[in-house]
């Protein structure tokens, strides 16, 4: 099976004053096409910073990272950003939405800067996006129009709409309801069987439970890297008593 | 990304925030607006000037008796007797920019009507003399080149000389006033002409053939003065020359001459150096208010860099690169500017154009103060919005996103 991502001894050291920081002590895993991993620690465990790396916001203080077979060490700022444009898409805790603008230029926006799609183009598949995350019907309402799910899911879409090799979620679900939050990971779970890669940082064990591997951080090591049966986010929430949080 | 999608994105931007928008262009509208109507003023006021100016003849070229040594002796230019009719002639032969051309005699006297008489002047020229200095006939007519050859004895008066021996409201053309001891017909009144710029009422005279006032009135045979009027204000510098060339041609060569030219041009010069530097005085004013309304722009682009930090750091992390937001933050605070710009350039016009009709000046619009108003509020924008956008490009994603 293809490795989306590839890690090898990564190292990230911060410069806190005049002491060192390790956040990372040289962890190495790879994450294959159609895999949904949770990445699981407690705060300080470093999961922030991995995520930081995954996503090319960050460099290593040394080791290898690959995405999609590219070595990311190597590349330039500029370079970064096209790889973050076109590779990766990003979900956050507090969905990070244009306010005042619509949920359809929201999702337009990554490819507003990937010249090589036409403004036609862009808007067919910021439609197609908002379609997979079930948000057709709501492409013109701003953020504050929608719930904080419906934010969340113009969040995804978001996300989708580059086609990346695999979405980094960050807390997706953590300003969210247990209701809510279940139909958010039901979500993942159908875009996961779609095919898409997903790796989800959380500390919630509940949550890490709907995915099928979990890779538990702790003071800048992995201490478990298991692969599991998901439960499904479906069934979680026929399961939830009626009407509790509506 | 392309320069369309980031006017969008700034667009779109400012779009969000329109009262602060707005209120930040103010800046920049009352600073476009001064500098626009300062300058408009003053070429206004400097037109108008020169209007005024011109309407006594700025195309006048005047030939003076110079001052002369006599055996070492300084006699003065008072007993300069060489300038003759011939020297009228010269000038009307030689000079290619000169269109009229008019000698000039003065004498002064009492001019009696009945029981009225008022000390006046009289001034000999020819036909030409009266277009020359810009005089107007009311009622009744310019003396001819017949009367001149004739010495008739006919004159024209001016409304002070007629409120003056006409105090009853008579018609005066007609009449024979003397002037003097000499009976002259008026054959017609002028028209006021007012005060000119050194305070002189150039109503109080008596205008009649030079021939008349050197003859009879003066018994002499020379002139005091030649008056010449250039094709046009342009052309001032050429005629002069050319009435000095030609005036050379009776007077002697090499020694200094015995006449000088003098032109209304070195008036208007004058007059012109100073309207052009209260113009420059009033427009570095007014750019001071645009240096103002452009601090007022970095101000805003630094809050809204702080507002939007997040932003910012979703932009990057979805891929724009530090160029794209640079230029989307110089992009909003150049469209700002330029806009309120325009919009400052309107308001000044209608500011000058008020201004020019209250004052019953010309309204006058510059195209460079416009073209380069609008230069200096792009680059307004460009200036003063560079360092919150080099500020906003230069933040670090991971620590944008987290910003609260």
């Amino acid at each position: 099976m293809k490795s989306i991502i590839q890690v090898e001894r990564l190292r990230r050291d911060f410069k806190v004053g005049s002491e060192v920081v390790r956040a990372l002590k040289g962890i190495s895993f790879a994450i294959n096409e159609g895999e949904f991993t949770s990445i699981m620690g407690a705060s300080g465990s470093g999961k922030s910073t991995l995520l930081n790396i995954l996503g090319c916001l960050d460099a290593p203080t040394s080791g290898e990272y690959y995405i999609d077979g590219v070595a990311v060490s190597a590349l330039s700022v500029n370079d970064l950003s096209v790889i973050r444009n076109r590779k990766i898409g990003f979900v956050f805790q507090s969905y990070n939405l244009l306010a005042r603008t619509s949920a359809l230029e929201n999702v337009e926006l990554p490819l507003l800067y990937n010249h090589t799609v036409s403004g036609r183009e862009r808007r067919e598949r910021a439609e197609h996006a908002l379609e997979q995350v079930g948000l057709q019907n709501r492409r013109g309402h701003t953020p504050n129009q929608l719930s904080g799910g419906q934010q969340q899911r113009v969040a995804i879409a978001r996300a989708l709409v580059n086609d990346p090799v695999i979405v980094l979620a960050d807390e997706a679900t953590g300003n969210l309801d247990t209701r809510t939050s279940y139909e958010i990971m039901s979500l993942f779970q159908e875009l996961n069987a779609k095919g898409k890669t997903i790796a989800f940082v959380t500390h919630e064990l509940d949550i890490a439970n709907f995915t099928s591997r979990t890779v538990c951080l702790r003071d800048g090591h992995i201490v478990k890297d298991e692969p599991a049966r998901p439960l499904s986010a479906k069934a979680a929430l026929e399961a939830l008593p009626p009407g509790d949080d509506i | 990304m392309n320069f369309l999608n980031l006017l969008k994105i700034a667009y779109r931007a400012l779009l969000r925030n329109k009262t602060r928008a707005l209120l930040t262009m103010l800046g920049v509208i009352i600073g476009i607006a001064s500098v626009i109507a300062m300058v408009s003023i003053g070429q206004s006021s400097s037109k108008s000037i020169n209007d005024q100016i011109s309407s006594m003849g700025t195309n006048l070229i005047m030939v003076m008796r110079s001052w002369q040594r006599q055996g070492g002796v300084n006699v003065g230019s008072g007993n300069v007797q060489t300038m003759t009719a011939r020297d009228v002639d010269a000038i009307r032969e030689n000079c290619r920019h000169i269109s009229m051309v008019s000698p000039v005699v003065n004498a002064s006297g009492q001019i009696v009507f009945g029981v009225n008489n008022w000390p006046g002047n009289i001034r000999g020229g020819n036909a030409e003399y009266m277009a020359i200095n810009k005089f107007e006939v009311t009622s009744g007519t310019n003396f001819t080149e017949d009367d001149v050859r004739n010495s008739a004895k006919v004159c024209l008066i001016g409304a002070t000389v007629v409120n003056n021996i006409f105090p009853d409201g008579e018609n005066p053309v007609g009449k024979i006033i003397r002037f003097g001891k000499i009976p002259l017909k008026v054959i017609g009144v002028l028209k006021g002409k007012g005060q000119n710029q050194m305070g002189q009422d150039q109503d109080d005279v008596v205008i009649a053939p030079y021939t008349t006032v050197q003859k009879r009135v003066l018994a002499i045979n020379y002139l005091h003065m030649i008056m010449a009027s250039a094709t046009s204000e342009q052309v001032a510098m050429e005629a002069t020359a050319e009435v000095e060339s030609a005036m050379r041609i009776y007077h002697r060569q090499g020694a200094t001459d015995d006449f000088q030219v003098r032109t209304q041009q070195e008036m208007l010069n004058m007059m012109n150096s100073v309207t052009g530097f209260l113009t420059a005085l009033l427009a570095a004013i007014a750019s001071i208010s645009l240096v103002v309304g452009g601090i007022g722009i970095m101000n805003i682009m630094y809050v809204t860099v702080t507002e939007r930090t997040r932003e910012i750091g979703l932009r990057m992390a979805i891929g724009a690169k530090n160029r794209d937001i640079l230029r989307q933050f110089l992009f909003e605070s150049t469209i700002l500017s330029l806009i309120g710009g325009v919009i400052g350039i309107f308001l000044g016009l209608a500011l000058s154009y008020v201004a020019s009709w209250i004052l019953s000046w010309p309204f006058m619009v510059s195209g460079t103060s416009i073209s380069v108003s609008f230069l200096v509020c792009a680059a307004t924008g460009v200036f003063f919005g560079w360092y919150p956008a080099r500020r906003a490009a230069s933040l670090d994603p991971i620590n944008a996103l987290r910003y609260e």
